[in-house]
């Protein structure tokens, strides 16, 4: 037995030990996707040449979002470099928690789309560096259109959208008019409904920060969502979030799909068709804005080493880089960060989804405005969200169901709102 | 003379039938894991490919290529190992004690010890990282994924060996006492041996439930410590799909616990059942 008490102890001493890390290591926080995987291989080009040692961490997105928010909030420390959105960005800049960024001339930060920049920035100041970025748009199935007589246009109304999605709708062979996230969630159902409701001339909070979720716009943009949705959507949609409706929409099974751009660089049919986001005549529009950038937590020993390997993986240098590699090639550089992406000849020759997914991106408004007091598009850019948004997304799913009405889920979403606001103090 | 129950020729094939269809079910997910490593990520999602595919080893190597499983693999094994001696260094006595030597609070102690179980984990992710990592500073360690794996499973731990122990008559503990043993030597020499069936179950399951935890091996860990959880949790992306990677990845994590469990079936179902017939 005390052999085994000393066992346990030398480990334990040993393992405690283990973990002092050198000067020239960077522990990277980041979400588990194709660009961010591709980025570990293309790095060891970085790490060859500085001498600088990459310590990946990839999590799913929600448990990133809890982890580096609970090593934030207790000082850091654990991450040098840490993958955060655009719903962070401002929020964490602005308490703190992360550094401004500040690169060498030859960076050309102008060049980062200016919705980007201006979606991760608080008062001027960036504080994280677009890795990729996204919007939304509309992909659909050009071959059913042309069949049935119907087009899209960009910035169709959705009247004219929803008249498409019936016209291509054939559920007996298995084909779908529109398929929409449905599944429960503010980066889910949350964020598509946000934008239908932004087209629609509605808004989360007045100038008071206010909740706005029982006013008639409101009704008007969740009951055509709902009435598109379950006439015209697949089966169970309330399950669907983006990687459901990609396999449906990889087995011919939607006419139509509105969601992120970064969708168009799977899609697997050839006939598909691209159109900006639908509209109800609102200057908001109906698509959002998102990106996946990298920042430093206020308190990394190593901060001037994280910083020079932010400015070299999100550079024009990066894109090349990533273009030119024999594992990957221009198919898989990441886009919707820098603007002189989408004029390499190469990326055009093989991403026929570009010019839609920039024009996308940049037509999107993060920033407040009178129709909309306050910063985001298909979220909103105040630590409180992420809890509203669930709830609503709840409540959503049970409208999209059949369990509630819109008006009963609506009211509920507005009364989490209203009790979630208050406790904050607005 | 009690009647003798008579088995007809329905009754003969409908149990075995039902018994095979239950097992099956359960054995399903199993085998469609397995069955999906070996698809590419695109094949994993068309129905025409569902059964009939060329079978790839591309997400395995991608596996070792792209993440370093022995580390976590490492960490797994280190962990459990440690964490489940460790719960039975602490539970053996504990059990021990409260089998042997109740007293009128024994009862009391341990419900309390089973309601811990009760509390969500969530409830103290902020104050555990912040005294760990703040305080302790025993974030990523080997030693506080030990420690708090051990605390997770001592409840059972403990539970488990005290039924066992109960069965075991307290006539032959105290005859050990007339004769001189010390408390130590009734545990080393009389106690274990009499139930090593049971500790060995114990420490079987302990094993097993320090090797699948996902909570707080994936919290309270960055690199150094991190285990087969965390490379599972790693692979999950909501934008992109990427199910036989994540297969190859989960099989490979779920693999060494499936044959360990193969092997010792007898003493898992033994452990499991324990008690519940008589």
């Amino acid at each position: 037995m005390k052999s085994l008490f000393n066992t346990v102890a030398a480990v334990a001493v040993a393992t405690t030990g283990a973990t002092a890390v050198s000067a020239q290591d960077l522990t990277i926080a980041i979400v588990n996707n194709g660009h961010m995987i591709n980025m570990q291989k293309v790095a060891e080009a970085y790490t060859a040449k500085t001498g600088v040692n990459l310590n990946w961490v990839a999590l799913e997105e929600g448990v990133l979002r809890e982890q580096v928010t609970s090593d934030t909030a207790t000082g850091g420390g654990q991450y040098d470099i840490i993958n955060i959105g655009m719903q962070e960005a401002p929020i964490w800049g602005a308490a703190g928690w992360i550094e401004p960024l500040n690169f060498s001339a030859g960076y050309d930060v102008e060049d980062i789309l200016p919705a980007m920049r201006a979606g991760l920035s608080h008062n001027g100041t960036l504080y994280a560096a677009p890795f990729y970025g996204e919007s939304s748009m509309v992909m659909y199935r050009k071959d059913l259109a042309d069949a049935a007589g119907v087009k899209i246009r960009n910035n169709d109304s959705w009247a004219n959208v929803k008249g498409a999605a019936m016209a291509m709708h054939d559920p007996d062979n298995g084909v779908y008019g529109a398929c929409l996230r449905g599944k429960p969630g503010w980066g889910d159902n949350g964020a598509f409904i946000t934008t239908v409701a932004n087209s629609f001339g509605a808004r989360w909070f007045d100038e008071n920060m206010k909740p706005q979720l029982d006013s008639a716009a409101w009704n008007e943009a969740v009951s055509f969502y709902v009435d598109l949705l379950a006439n015209y959507g697949p089966p169970g949609s309330e399950g669907n979030s983006f990687n459901e409706i990609l396999a449906l929409y990889n087995q011919d099974k939607c006419g139509l799909w509105i969601d992120a751009t970064i969708a168009a660089s799977f899609l697997e049919n050839p006939n598909v068709a691209y159109a900006q986001s639908p509209n109800a005549g609102n200057p908001v529009g109906a698509n959002w804005l998102w990106a996946w950038a990298m920042a430093i937590p206020a308190g990394s020993p190593n901060a001037d080493a994280a910083r020079d390997f932010i400015e070299w993986a999100t550079s024009k240098d990066y894109v090349q880089a990533v273009g030119n590699h024999p594992d990957f090639g221009w198919g898989s550089v990441p886009t919707g960060q820098r603007a002189s992406t989408y004029d390499i000849p190469e990326f055009k020759a093989v991403a026929g989804f570009a010019a839609a997914e920039m024009a996308a991106i940049d037509s999107a408004a993060p920033e407040a405005t009178d129709l909309k007091p306050y910063v985001g598009v298909q979220f909103v850019a105040i630590p409180e969200f992420p809890e509203i948004g669930s709830a609503f997304g709840q409540e959503m799913a049970a409208a999209l169901s059949g369990a509630k009405s819109v008006e009963d889920a609506l009211a509920a979403a507005q009364a989490a709102a209203v009790s979630i606001m208050d406790e904050a103090g607005y | 003379m009690a009647a003798v129950a008579q088995t007809t020729p329905l009754s003969r094939i409908l149990w075995p039938a039902l018994a095979w269809t239950i097992a099956l079910i359960f054995f399903f997910p199993i085998f469609w894991l397995v069955f999906t490593s070996f698809k590419t990520d695109a094949d994993a999602v068309k129905p025409e490919h569902l059964f009939f595919f060329t079978p790839t080893l591309e997400n395995y190597a991608n596996m070792t290529e792209n993440y370093d499983y022995w580390r976590f693999a490492i960490n797994s094994v280190i962990t459990a190992t440690f964490a489940t001696a460790l719960a039975l260094v602490v539970g053996v006595p504990a059990a021990y004690a409260m089998a042997f030597d109740p007293s009128r609070h024994t009862k009391d102690i341990l419900v309390w010890m089973l309601s811990t179980k009760m509390l969500p984990a969530a409830a103290v992710l902020y104050p555990m990282t912040f005294l760990t990592k703040n305080m302790l500073g025993l974030f990523d360690t080997h030693f506080l994924v030990i420690v708090v794996l051990c605390l997770i499973n001592l409840p059972i731990v403990i539970w488990m060996l005290f039924t066992y122990f109960k069965e075991i008559p307290k006539d032959i503990i105290e005859a050990g006492k007339m004769d001189g043993v010390s408390t130590w030597g009734e545990i080393k020499d009389i106690l274990i041996p009499l139930a090593w069936g049971g500790i060995a179950s114990t420490a079987l399951l302990t094993f097993i439930f320090c090797w699948n935890e996902a909570y707080w091996t994936v919290r309270l860990t960055t690199i150094d410590a991190a285990t087969l959880s965390k490379l599972i949790e790693g692979n999950r992306a909501p934008e992109g799909l990427f199910f036989g990677r994540l297969s190859a990845v989960s099989t490979a994590a779920v693999g060494p616990i499936v044959v360990l469990g193969w092997f010792c079936q007898k003493q898992l179902v033994q452990g499991l059942t324990f008690g519940a017939v008589k």
